[in-house]
């Protein structure tokens, strides 16, 4: 029970992760990709005319918003059960107003950087390079440049 | 309705996430300094899993439950993947989390990744009513 309630380590969390490529292919023929969810959410709450004209499939990206909804329950789950009651995940400076902006502001870029380089981490980094795509190796650097340049530049002016 | 299946994925999805801390903002930031080998190892083992796996679909060719040929599309390389790219990644240190540890982060508990939620959701938005006019 222990094992299970601490950190659990990379070689079960990797492995584990990776192989909801071959799962969801074998079940559903989809592959594994979380950002798309982000268009689904704007087909719901901010469908607009310009943003049906942007040409998002809303019947086959529609899976994705039962799997975040699963992903939140999931975090949920962990808390009530799984140890991670008492776990922070964010600074607690991002609880003041200035924090929430900078949450907001990075959130923006998650979300426009995703659609414009058409993937993410789930995407990019493990579907695209699993499958031996250029894009997802030059996604996964472009992302690591980004990380870097915020982490080691921008973090120490705002902090 | 054959799409609500993915909620019990998604939840096995979230509890690995959220008990090996990928959605937390204090392993994002490590990684990024290089202090902490725990995010490379996931992620590395991570692709190491699927590539070895969808190789031994495509050699044994293994179909779908429902006896469909499995389908992988590929994504095109243009100068979206590299600008956008370095976009998400700003925003992946600065929010501690990619698109589905915000989900998880809710989840979780810590209500402030709402805000992220909200950027990313306008975020996407934004792009869909600008991408014309931008550099691909």
């Amino acid at each position: 029970m222990e094992t299970i309630l601490n950190v659990w380590p990379w070689y079960v969390a990797g492995p584990l992760m990776g192989l909801f490529v071959p799962l969801l292919l074998i079940v559903g023929n989809k592959l594994l990709g979380i950002s798309s969810s982000f268009q689904h959410i704007c087909s719901i709450v901010l469908n607009t005319k310009k943003f049906a004209a942007s040409g998002y499939n809303a019947s086959e990206n529609r899976w994705k918003i039962f799997f975040v909804i699963g992903i939140t329950l999931g975090g949920l789950t962990a808390k009530l059960f799984l140890g991670d009651g008492n776990v922070s995940f964010l600074p607690q400076q991002y609880y003041s107003l200035k924090g929430l902006i900078l949450l907001f502001a990075g959130g923006f870029l998650v979300g426009f950087g995703t659609r414009y380089a058409n993937g993410c981490t789930a995407g990019h980094t493990i579907s695209g390079i699993s499958t031996l795509q250029l894009s997802g190796l030059i996604a996964t650097i472009s992302f690591f440049v980004g990380g870097l340049i915020y982490t080691h530049c921008l973090f120490p002016l705002f902090n | 309705m054959k799409d609500i299946k993915y909620i019990l994925f998604g939840i096995a999805f979230g509890i690995i996430l959220t008990k090996a801390e990928v959605i937390s903002w204090f392993r994002i930031h490590n990684m990024f300094l290089f202090k902490e080998a725990h995010m490379y190892l996931i992620i590395g083992s991570a692709i190491a899993t699927a590539a070895l796996s969808v190789l031994l679909i495509k050699y044994f060719k293994v179909k779908t439950l429902d006896k469909k040929e499995i389908v992988i599309n590929s994504k095109a390389l243009n100068k979206g993947t590299v600008i956008g790219g370095v976009m998400f990644g700003i925003g992946w240190a600065m929010t501690g989390a990619c698109a589905g540890p915000i989900f998880a982060q809710i989840g979780v508990g810590e209500w402030a990744a709402i805000s992220t939620l909200i950027g990313a959701v306008l975020g996407t938005y934004s792009y869909s009513v600008i991408k014309n006019r931008l550099p691909h």
